[in-house]
């Protein structure tokens, strides 16, 4: 399959940079799969997500957090607030964020706010576990 | 009498070598530090340069664009985030950052400060700013987690209204032996690129307003990494600087207590000499 040029971008540096032949983003509006020839397109991803990239018919999954997709003829981008490997993913510190995270959303007294990160701790926390878990 | 003089300097020499040993650890750590932060400052770039353009890209193709954050509005109250460092003796390091801040705040309605680093919470809290937040105080502290909740917090309080404009005031690392305070804008982010380069339409997904809120929060906090990064190896650079000349005038000064011993010593001497000479004389 033919192969595009795609790099990978979080405040860590580029943590991926070459070709690949098909990568798969789940943006706000749904999972979408590029592939070589795609159109310029431009969309956000969903808060958490998982991202699957395919080069020489090996697929790699990785947790995401944040970020936004941006494709051009020359090049496609991705952009993350945080992206792991699912064979870089800390499983045991995944599951020590998650237990604190749910004590934190049983506390009733909190504030909004509080509440509110504790519950995307909670989301990105589950996130990378269920990620570690398919590789 | 010239022997007390001896003890008096012998004193000082030591004094100024411990002082000199002190100042001579904190150059080589501060320049261990440098090293780090300069290439977390180079890490940071490929991700910026992608959301500067993705940003200017949306804003300069959508003329139209309605979103809040590139809307001018009437400027009542402005916001400004100072990253100064935590801890001292580092040079003009932290004055350079306040001059700046200060130079800039003079021309702005009633400025909201946001400090961050332990030296800018200490400088705004003795004045009569008003502080927007005080919760990330600490630099070396400040990791990816907490300036995204920063970048949100910004965002969120810049879309209530809470101010209309919101500056950034941080220390560029030129090379290990210039810095220069810088300011930059961020809101209302103005459209840069030029609409002229339009050549093919872009699909925003699921519209270009949309993809705009999303990413914005995104690029503030890409800039403020960026600045924080910056500004980290100015101070560690200011730092080694500074401590590289204290250690310099440390050993000067040894050298010249080094000197005045001696011939104080040769005056001891030369005195007990005389003292010898002018008393077997006197047996005579």
């Amino acid at each position: 399959m033919a192969d595009f040029h795609l790099q990978i971008a979080t405040a860590d540096g580029l943590l991926y940079d070459g070709p690949a032949e098909r990568v798969v983003v789940r943006t706000t509006e749904g999972d979408v799969g590029l592939l070589k020839g795609h159109i310029d397109y431009v969309a956000a991803l969903k808060d958490v997500s998982e991202l699957r990239l395919t080069v020489d018919e090996k697929t790699r999954i990785a947790a995401v957090s944040g970020g936004f997709v941006s494709v051009s003829k020359e090049i496609t981008y991705i952009s993350a607030i945080t992206l792991e490997w699912a064979d870089e993913i800390d499983r045991d510190r995944a599951q020590r964020a998650k237990e604190t995270a749910e004590k934190r959303l049983q506390d009733k007294k909190q504030e909004d706010l509080d509440y509110r990160l504790a519950e995307m701790k909670l989301k990105r926390a589950l996130n990378r576990i269920n990620v570690a878990d398919k590789k | 009498m010239a022997g007390a003089g001896m003890k008096d300097i012998k004193r000082r020499i030591k004094s100024v070598e411990s002082t000199r040993q002190i100042t001579k650890a904190m150059e080589l750590v501060a320049s261990s530090k440098m090293r780090r932060a300069k290439e977390r400052v180079e890490r940071t770039h490929p991700q910026f340069s992608l959301l500067y353009k993705t940003i200017s890209d949306i804003a300069s193709r959508n003329r139209d664009l309605s979103s809040p954050y590139v809307k001018a509005r009437k400027q009542d109250h402005a916001c400004v985030v100072v990253i100064a460092g935590d801890r001292g003796l580092a040079g003009g390091y932290n004055s350079n950052v306040f001059k700046a801040a200060e130079a800039l705040m003079k021309d702005l309605p009633s400025p909201i400060v946001v400090p961050i680093g332990k030296k800018a919470g200490e400088f705004y809290g003795k004045r009569s700013y008003e502080i927007l937040d005080n919760a990330h105080i600490s630099v070396d502290e400040l990791g990816m987690a907490q300036i995204y909740k920063v970048a949100d917090h910004l965002c969120r309080q810049y879309k209530a209204g809470r101010f209309d404009s919101l500056y950034v005031v941080y220390t560029t690392f030129v090379s290990a032996l210039t810095q220069e305070p810088a300011t930059l804008q961020i809101f209302p982010i103005s459209a840069v690129g030029n609409p002229g380069t339009k050549k093919f339409e872009i699909l925003y997904e699921p519209s270009a307003e949309a993809v705009f809120e999303k990413i914005v929060p995104q690029y503030v906090a890409g800039i403020l990494n960026g600045a924080v990064a910056e500004s980290n190896a100015s101070e560690q650079a200011a730092r080694r600087n500074a401590m590289e000349s204290a250690t310099d005038n440390a050993d000067e000064m040894i050298e010249q207590l080094g000197l005045r011993y001696n011939r104080a010593r040769q005056g001891a001497i030369t005195q007990e000499i005389t003292e010898i000479v002018a008393g077997a004389q006197a047996a005579q």
